[in-house]
């Protein structure tokens, strides 16, 4: 038996190290050392205290973290739901509509991710005020009943900080889907009419197929984003009012950097980090079936 | 992938330590003897850290700062001026590391130089102090706040870690022009306030501006209300977070209910829970509102927005000549560091800084001094009532400290506890059970 051609397969590994090498030094051993941190109890400065699991069963015992951990899957909607749905009617319309400058359509809907999301919040702060624009505009329209200081309602703090992501991540859904849609050969659309396909049909039938790789891409990147919101919450609402906006991502900040409770951060990340992973595992799993 | 996470692990094998294990341990200790002659000390290099970067702050720092290497040629400074928020998260790091500042500031609360002592990374000041006579110039309600037990864990206490250039007090910005309008003197005794607060509401105008979107601001209000309902030293015991006091009293009942009634009576601007803080004090600055409750670092914002239309005072009491009880601080306080390599020239430079001289200059730059306030020639205008409450806060040792500095949570809870309070989703039974809760845990252990 001959090897096969070309070099030995273990060179192959040589040529992966240079990239190894970084990624171990800047992600693998950084998430080594979290997992390692968030096994003691550690203030950041004096000498910690090997703890084992107890940080990750406060965890699990604390209704607080629990009703973070719950907000962050509600904000889930928001930034992938909702995107996705919205992406995909305003994509097929900018698609088929042919419209003159499209090109300058897809960068309007794209603006807001170019937006740092710090500017973004304290502009959607200023809008939700109570004397803010929203509020005047539903004054204006006699809908006085309806006003009120957004952020500062028990009810609608959460979904107006979601409606936030939602206009935030729009752009980049509708954009991916865009250039989705634009590989799809015309002939398709062409057999579909034939066979007496309406537009709606042809959606189903043609396009959504088609961008099955685009969604699964879109709510991977959305899905991601909802998880680790910190800066959104940060600057609008700092998780009030009382704690119904609270998310996993503020408390490791906060326990890290504020209350000095670095193990007990370290342990929120990592259970952020293996939800982030099962849920974008899963989501791609099912987009792969679907090609295969 | 396998051979991914054996890398990783043979990574952190050899390099798992516990964390901190190479920081020093146990409380630093106090010198046996101090050298206050700056000039015989040698040549020497100062590294000094400080937060005092913004227009007057930053103008009195670079003053003493020329001022202090012209006195003393054989010092040197080398300075390092960081915004507030950069120096909190630099300051862990740099004063565990072998190159750490000489002289810092650092903030008071327990999360900072609580943890700082705890660590034994600042020395104990008192030596210097007794040879320098500090305890002259500022009074006792002023040092608690730089003050801790050797182990870091009592507040308000025992060695003194910290001196402070500024001070600030929460006090009653007013509308003068509204309360002529309304025919209402400046309120003498607290009775008066909320009879002010009425009219001003049967007036149609917004009688309290308040934006609480940020979640502390409402912990001055309720601190200024309490102040009224409880007796001083337990809301210094409640506020430094020492055992021996309880949330659970009938007098913090009755602040908490005074503070709902507030809410219930319409004295605050609608949605305040959704508005933002520095929206509300703009607000109230471009005339909407009668009164403020808020700390003197609005001065000069209000100042400029109102001009004359504008007054300070100290929450009234219960009678025009009661001994004030009001919430207040100092600024950052200067502390040494254990790695300071001459902590005598240190001391010197710490002194110099809030020398009597010192406090002419930080007036001259339009800060509070916090020592000698009443001797300064206060600037025209809003300055002026803000001196003049100052100075008689401090005189009559009024101070109490900010109920937020108790627990390392408190801040949270405490915001978070008012915001349900005053949107009626807790009772006050209840908002006093989330606190107590919160104040037992700690001060138990």
């Amino acid at each position: 038996m001959s090897s096969p051609p070309g070099e030995p397969r273990k060179i192959g590994y040589l040529y992966l190290l240079p990239a190894l090498v970084v990624y171990g030094l800047f992600l693998l051993y950084p998430l080594g050392r979290a997992v390692h941190l968030s096994l003691f109890e550690w203030d950041g400065i004096s000498l910690g205290k090997f703890v084992g699991l107890s940080n990750y069963a406060d965890v699990v015992a604390d209704a607080g973290l629990r009703a973070a951990f719950g907000h962050a899957l509600v904000l889930i909607v928001f930034y992938s739901v909702l995107p996705v749905v919205i992406g995909l009617a305003l994509a097929s319309v900018l698609q088929r509509a042919r419209v003159r400058g499209l090109a300058f359509f897809r960068t309007v809907v794209f603006l807001p991710q170019v937006v740092a999301m710090v500017v973004v919040a304290v502009a959607w702060r200023h809008i939700y005020a109570p004397d803010g624009p929203l509020n005047d505009v539903l004054r204006a329209v006699g809908l006085d009943g309806l006003a009120r200081g957004w952020l500062g309602d028990y009810t609608f703090a959460l979904p107006a900080v979601g409606v936030i992501g939602t206009w935030f991540e729009t752009g980049l859904v509708t954009v991916l889907l865009l250039a989705g849609m634009a590989r799809i050969p015309r002939e398709r659309y062409e057999a579909a009419r034939l066979d007496g396909a309406g537009s709606v049909a042809e959606f189903f039938a043609v396009v959504l197929p088609a961008v099955r790789g685009e969604i699964a891409v879109a709510v991977t990147l959305t899905v991601i984003a909802a998880l680790r919101t910190f800066d959104l919450v940060y600057v609008t609402t700092s998780g009030g009012p009382g704690n119904s906006t609270s998310v996993p991502s503020y408390e490791v900040y906060h326990r890290a950097f504020e209350l000095g409770q670095v193990g007990s951060a370290a342990a929120i990340g990592v259970c952020l980090t293996v939800l982030i992973f099962v849920i974008t595992l899963g989501v791609n799993r099912i987009a792969d079936r679907g090609t295969a | 992938m396998k051979v991914v996470a054996l890398a990783a692990a043979a990574l952190l094998l050899t390099t798992a330590c516990t964390p901190g294990s190479d920081t020093p341990e146990g409380g630093a200790s106090a010198p046996s003897s101090v050298k206050t002659d700056a000039a015989s000390l040698g040549d020497v290099t100062l590294t000094v850290w400080d937060q005092e970067v913004r227009g007057g702050q930053a103008a009195q720092m670079a003053e003493l700062n020329k001022q202090f290497e012209a006195k003393y040629p054989n010092i040197k400074l080398k300075r390092v001026s960081r915004s507030f928020d950069d120096l909190k998260t630099t300051l862990r790091l740099a004063l565990s590391g072998n190159d750490a500042p000489d002289v810092v500031q650092a903030n008071n609360g327990r999360s900072d130089m609580g943890e700082f002592v705890k660590a034994g990374q600042l020395v104990p000041l008192d030596e210097w102090a007794k040879a320098y006579d500090w305890g002259s110039r500022y009074p006792a309600s002023v040092l608690q706040y730089s003050r801790y037990s050797a182990d870091g864990k009592t507040f308000g206490e025992g060695n003194l870690y910290g001196l402070p250039q500024v001070g600030e007090v929460v006090g009653l910005y007013y509308n003068k022009e509204k309360l002529t309008k309304l025919g209402v003197q400046p309120p003498t005794t607290w009775a008066e306030f909320e009879d002010a607060l009425a009219k001003a509401k049967a007036a149609g105008e917004v009688p309290m501006q308040l934006g609480n979107l940020d979640k502390w601001p409402a912990i001055h209000v309720f601190g200024t209300v309490q102040d009224k309902a409880t007796p001083a030293d337990q809301i210094t015991t409640l506020a430094f977070g020492r055992s021996g006091a309880s949330w659970k009293t009938p007098e913090n009942t009755k602040a908490a209910e005074n503070l709902v009634s507030w809410v219930d009576k319409g004295y605050f601007n609608s949605g305040f829970n959704g508005q933002g803080y520095d929206p509300a004090w703009q607000a109230f600055g471009k005339g909407s509102g009668v009164f403020l409750i808020a700390g003197t670092w609005l001065q000069a914002d209000l100042q400029k927005a109102l001009g004359t239309k504008v007054g300070f005072m100290l929450p009234p009491g219960p009678d025009a000549n009661a001994k004030p009880v009001v919430t207040g601080g100092t600024g950052l306080p200067f502390a040494m560091t254990n790695k300071a390599k001459n902590k005598d020239a240190a001391a010197a430079y710490i002194n110099f800084i809030t020398s009597p001289d010192a406090m002419k200059v930080l007036t001259a730059t339009g800060n509070l001094p916090i020592a000698d306030t009443g001797k300064q020639q206060a600037p025209a205008g809003l300055a002026k009532d803000v001196f003049a409450a100052f100075g008689t806060a401090v005189d009559q040792e009024g101070l109490v400290p900010y109920l937020d500095y108790a627990t390392p949570t408190m801040y949270d809870t405490l915001g978070a506890a008012l915001q349900d309070l005053m949107a009626k989703k807790a009772t006050p039974e209840q908002f006093l059970d989330k606190l107590e809760a919160d104040y037992s845990k700690f001060a138990g252990k």
